[in-house]
């Protein structure tokens, strides 16, 4: 287990990664990728495209079955956990069928379908836990709009909204900041560090080295296995992240706008 | 035949076809087969799914022709080959580099031409026509009650699983994410198609059946942006063109199938130019307004 962890009674572990691989059809997407996150704590999965972000995503939530390794969410195996709602996955906004006849209110109640019994009714325990989730995003007053007429920053609180309805101690956030405004981006920002103390654990995997730096308390560097893991001051230095994107410098402690060329290039 | 349609009522219209057994027969058969199809129909065109269901409701050609030649009810040979076609178009896109929608109509043709060959072939009192082409005025007891069960059976899982299927049709992922098996509602829609083929079939015969799957809820998806009113809209739409279409083919004497379709297709029309938010006269100040 990684040092900087002490175990007490209140700090298990939420997701525990032990040397997972994952191969399709014999190409190896992910090997020897260990992780652990203890409860109430950010962080941030870092890689180039291909370096399997999303194939450890995919893994975490069960979509991939890892051809070797274990992975545990909160002590138990990833398919009772998701059973328990224990996990919650914010898509990125590029994956949504946004024509799809849905108001903001019938997304953000798909985070409580997990929990209704077969015919989904919804309970006043449902409606109310969707009401305060459209609260916390800022998006109550918008609930009856059908979901694609809202704008990208919108898009992306209401399937954050659905997170937070769901109640799920830990929550994946795919490229949670591309394309979407400055106010959603404080709000999330803020959100994130509430979720922290209440407990949450958040992994968040993204491109953009500055929100890393500004907000998780943890990162891991990617590229087919786990590069470095452990508290971004002490990971996140030029060297580690040379290794991470194939030696080309990316100079990510300059300032916002070089990093992003140096993604976007 | 034109100065005697003058010469009626409207009501005598509508009523005077009620008199006869198999237009009281046809028209809730009709009415039936189009609500079922309808409803079936949104989750059609939100999944994208209309060229899969052109393949299933062909694919079931020769099934029906096997069941009617082993004296078996049509619709269990129709739902085996209908299933059969899923199962071999998943199969063939798995094992093969060849892309999906390739795949499909080179199955359904297939399948297709299979039943075309053994109608030739199979000596009975099959009548081509009417599979190709249905016949809802001449459908009988026997076929009625097959097609009451299989709606019922397909109105009721529709029911008990909307959400489930809405969610799917909407993000696979966030249902497998929350623990529902996708794998069971991917294949439990396809299964419904099968279902839906065969009793649409009845009516507008294994050609037109496609249209059944497809244009009411394309119709109603130009109409609102709510899942349960797209649901409302395509089913009476749909139902409505169905009772429509076959009153059309009784005193016009016209091919029912054709009659039924061209109606869904006349009200798809409609919805296209006129729909207030969607249609290409859309209704300014109502998009204003909202």
């Amino acid at each position: 287990m990684n040092p900087i962890f002490k175990s007490h009674e209140k700090d298990f572990m939420r997701i525990e990664a032990d040397q997972v691989c994952v191969d399709y059809n014999g190409t190896v997407a992910l090997y020897d990728a260990s992780l652990n996150l203890k409860a109430g704590s950010i962080c941030g999965l870092v890689g180039m495209n291909g370096a399997g972000k999303s194939t450890f995503f995919k893994a975490l939530m069960g979509f991939v079955r890892p051809s070797r390794g274990k992975i545990r969410i909160n002590g138990i195996n990833v398919n009772q956990a998701q059973k328990e709602q224990s996990v919650a996955y914010v898509p990125q906004n590029e994956g949504i069928d946004y024509s799809f006849p849905v108001s903001v209110w019938d997304v953000v109640m798909m985070g409580r379908y997990g929990a209704m019994n077969i015919f989904r009714i919804p309970r006043e325990s449902d409606r109310r836990a969707v009401v305060h989730a459209l609260e916390r995003v800022d998006l109550l007053d918008l609930r009856e709009r059908p979901i694609g007429s809202l704008s990208g920053g919108q898009r992306k609180r209401a399937f954050l909204a659905r997170a937070i309805a769901q109640r799920a101690s830990v929550l994946l956030l795919d490229e949670p900041f591309s394309g979407v405004d400055v106010p959603t981006e404080k709000l999330m920002a803020e959100l994130f560090l509430q979720f922290r103390q209440e407990g949450h654990t958040i992994l968040i995997s993204t491109h953009d080295l500055n929100h890393v730096r500004d907000f998780c308390d943890f990162v891991v560097l990617i590229n087919k296995t786990v590069l470095a893991y452990g508290e971004t001051s002490e990971v996140f230095t030029s060297e580690n992240l040379n290794k991470t994107f194939g030696g080309i410098p990316p100079n990510p402690l300059s300032g916002p706008t070089s990093s992003k060329d140096f993604i976007n290039e | 035949m034109s100065e005697f349609l003058i010469s009626i009522t409207p009501i005598d219209w509508l009523l005077d076809p009620l008199t006869h057994d198999f237009m009281r027969r046809a028209l809730m058969v009709s009415a039936l087969v189009g609500g079922v199809c309808g409803l079936l129909s949104c989750y059609m065109t939100l999944k994208g799914w209309a060229l899969m269901g052109d393949a299933v409701s062909h694919a079931v050609m020769p099934g029906v022709v096997v069941a009617y030649a082993l004296g078996l009810p049509f619709s269990l040979g129709a739902f085996v080959f209908g299933v059969g076609s899923v199962a071999l178009i998943g199969f063939v896109k798995q094992k093969s580099r060849i892309k999906e929608d390739t795949v499909i109509g080179l199955v359904f043709t297939g399948f297709f031409a299979l039943g075309l060959v053994l109608v030739s072939k199979i000596k009975s009192n099959i009548d081509l026509m009417q599979i190709l082409f249905g016949s809802p005025l001449g459908i009988s007891r026997s076929d009625v009650n097959q097609t009451l069960i299989i709606s019922f059976i397909v109105i009721s899982i529709l029911l008990i699983f909307r959400k489930d299927l809405m969610l799917y049709c909407f993000d696979a992922k966030h249902a497998r994410s929350i623990g529902i098996n996708t794998g069971i509602l991917h294949y439990l829609l396809l299964t419904l198609l099968s279902l839906s083929a065969v009793v649409g079939l009845q009516t507008v015969g294994i050609i037109l059946v496609v249209a059944m799957l497809i244009t009411p809820g394309a119709t109603a998806y130009l109409l609102t942006d709510r899942f349960d009113q797209m649901t409302l809209l395509a089913v009476i739409s749909s139902s409505f063109s169905s009772i429509l279409g076959v009153y059309i083919s009784y005193w016009s004497d016209i091919e029912t199938g054709g009659s039924i379709v061209l109606v869904q297709t006349l009200i798809f029309l409609i919805a296209f130019l006129f729909a207030p938010r969607y249609g290409i006269f859309k209704n300014q100040t109502f998009i204003n307004n909202n």
